[in-house]
């Protein structure tokens, strides 16, 4: 049921962290506090996030309550697709 | 009646004695008047004096953009000292750095980097006081480390007296030199109060303007916009990024924003995107700064913010700003950044000092007291950045820059005289990065390029030749990534089995681009 998650956290440690050891913080931690992501790095989640779940993003639905955890942003693409 | 101010912090202090109830600055839904700012930063600076800081003494402000590095800077100056903001992003070993470049005597920073800051404060002798924000820990930190808000409660609120003039530095601004290290340009109050004077009168700022800043405050361009601000009595609505575009316009509507200062990384973001359900009626200018922005760029930027003015800019950190583009010329010239910011002067000179006429190619040099005060402790690079000027004992700035002059006298940017690149508006030192990657283990061979980008401006390459023991692209990024700020950290990775070389065996960068 985690499985969203789970993708999110390994593409955030591979391809945004470029870690070998995973993803090292709790879903709800925040992405900007923790220096996670950056301006640059949201721009790739929200392709990513497009990409593997077929959803459509709006520029007003890239805010940090859909976007600035794993768990946030896991949610709002469940919401997506259960939208779409 | 009070005088013209001549010191950075007396901005904060004049309009909070015009304007006392007047919201100046909005940030993470707090909204705290002049006088809520002035009474923080005079106890914070009573603070500091208490705990032996003080004239010239460099206090290292290692903070993201939030209210307390607003009332940190205000309370450096307020103590007489010279305040050093850092990116929020650096990591510790550059912190470490420069801390010991600067010999710092104080350090504040957020609670998540308490052992960086014990450590600092074991290992470095100049280092006195630590004071960390968002602690939640009631108890001292250890020896010389200080909570935020119990500096706030136990010290007064009224200004110290302190007798530092205008010839006192005010901050040093760290920035990316060719040489790799980084390097902290010395700005005097005289500097920095004569640059806020001509670039308010320029941009035709007043009271009435709110201004929306979502540059750190380490990088210049960010940092002015506060002083900027405070001079003319405005409001600030400071925010940590641009991440979420939409987030950044709801708040421009809200607040009413009358100034935009952005970045050519920024620009191409808006640009994409529609702004038809956001009311920006209030906005009344754009600038723009750090490169230039294409031509094209700014025919779709004055077509989407119909009847706000544009302004075309060019500086460097060692002599703040420099040109602007009149408003009335961006149509005319879209393609120059303009002439001289009021009360300075700026030519071209060939490679033997020789002054340039109009449509030539030649190294900027600028004149004038945004001329900053060299490199803090780096007499070399400071010699080769300032040369004598006309008067006896006075310095200009060789900017390093190429630009040509039309025949009314606009500039026009050509390219670099060094191999600085300049990616999301930032400078960014190839040596730098090359030297991060060269302590990777199974790196034989490294460099660093800047491509073209349509968002970034230019993107950082690089180009890695492994030893024996192989390497993988993403093994090189999340070592650039633990060791550098992620402005600095390269885009692509490109592993190759050999550089090309020049005849003495140097590594040819023109071969990889």
């Amino acid at each position: 049921m985690d499985e969203i998650e789970g993708t999110l956290r390994r593409f955030i440690a591979e391809k945004i962290l470029f870690s070998g050891n995973g993803y090292p913080h709790p879903d709800e931690t925040s992405f900007l506090e923790t220096g996670v992501v950056d301006s640059m790095s949201v721009m790739e989640l929200v392709l990513f996030a497009e990409q593997t779940y077929g959803i459509q993003t709006s520029d007003r639905e890239i805010t940090p309550s859909n976007f600035d955890s794993v768990k946030s942003l896991a949610e709002f693409i469940r919401r997506k697709q259960a939208s779409g | 009646m009070t005088s013209r101010p001549r010191l950075v912090h007396e901005f904060l202090e004049q309009s909070a004695d015009r304007l006392p109830a007047k919201v100046a600055l909005v940030c993470d839904d707090r909204r705290l008047s002049y006088q809520d700012l002035d009474d923080a930063a005079n106890r914070l600076a009573q603070a500091l004096v208490d705990q032996g800081v003080g004239r010239g003494d460099r206090v290292v402000l290692y903070l993201t953009n939030s209210v307390e590095l607003v009332v940190g800077i205000f309370a450096v100056l307020k103590a007489g000292a010279v305040f050093v903001v850092l990116n929020p992003t650096a990591k510790h070993d550059k912190v470490d750095y420069i801390a010991r470049n600067c010999q710092a005597a104080a350090l504040m920073t957020g609670a998540a980097h308490l052992e960086l800051l014990r450590g600092l404060l074991s290992s470095l002798p100049s280092l006195r006081v630590g004071i960390l924000t968002q602690a939640t820990e009631p108890q001292p930190a250890g020896a010389g480390i200080w909570r935020y808000e119990d500096l706030l409660a136990r010290y007064p609120n009224h200004r110290p007296q302190r007798d530092i003039i205008d010839r006192d530095l005010a901050c040093l601004i760290y920035t990316s030199g060719s040489t790799g290290d980084p390097k902290g340009v010395m700005s005097d109050h005289s500097n920095v109060v004569f640059a806020v004077e001509s670039i308010t009168s320029y941009l035709h700022n007043v009271e009435d303007d709110v201004v929306i800043d979502v540059l750190p405050l380490s990088f210049d361009y960010g940092l002015y916009q506060l002083l900027m601000t405070f001079s003319f009595g405005g409001r600030l609505v400071l925010e940590r990024g641009f991440a979420y575009p939409s987030q950044i316009l709801e708040r421009m509507e809200a607040e009413r924003v009358t100034g935009f200062p952005g970045v050519p990384t920024l620009y191409s973001v808006l640009l994409e995107m529609d702004l038809s359900g956001f009311n920006l009626a209030s906005l009344r200018y754009l600038s723009n700064t750090a490169a230039a922005l294409p031509p094209a760029h700014i025919r779709r930027l004055t077509a989407k913010f119909p009847g706000v003015q544009v302004f075309s800019m060019y500086g460097l950190t060692e002599t703040k700003r420099t040109l602007y583009l009149p408003v009335d010329q961006l149509e005319k010239r879209p393609d120059s950044v303009g002439i001289a910011i009021p009360g300075t002067e700026v030519w071209l000179e060939d490679e033997r000092g020789n002054r340039l006429g109009s449509g030539e190619v030649g190294e900027l040099v600028v004149r004038g007291r945004h001329v900053m005060r060299g490199y803090w402790g780096d007499e070399a690079a400071t010699q080769r950045r300032y040369h004598p000027g006309p008067l006896p004992g006075e310095l200009v700035c060789h900017t390093g820059d190429l630009f040509r002059k039309d025949e009314e006298g606009y500039f026009y940017f050509v390219g670099r005289t060094d191999d600085i690149i300049k990616s999301r508006g930032e400078k960014v030192s190839p040596k730098e990065v090359e030297d991060v990657i060269y302590r990777l283990e199974g790196v034989r061979e490294a460099a660093v390029i800047g491509v073209p980008d349509p968002v970034l401006g230019e993107a950082i390459q690089a180009f890695v030749v492994p030893n024996e023991k192989g390497l993988t692209p993403d093994e090189v990024l999340r070592h650039c990534r633990s060791h550098l700020e992620d402005y600095m950290v390269p885009r692509r990775v490109e592993i190759r089995s050999e550089l090309p070389k020049t005849g003495s065996g140097k590594i040819k960068k023109s071969g990889l681009r």
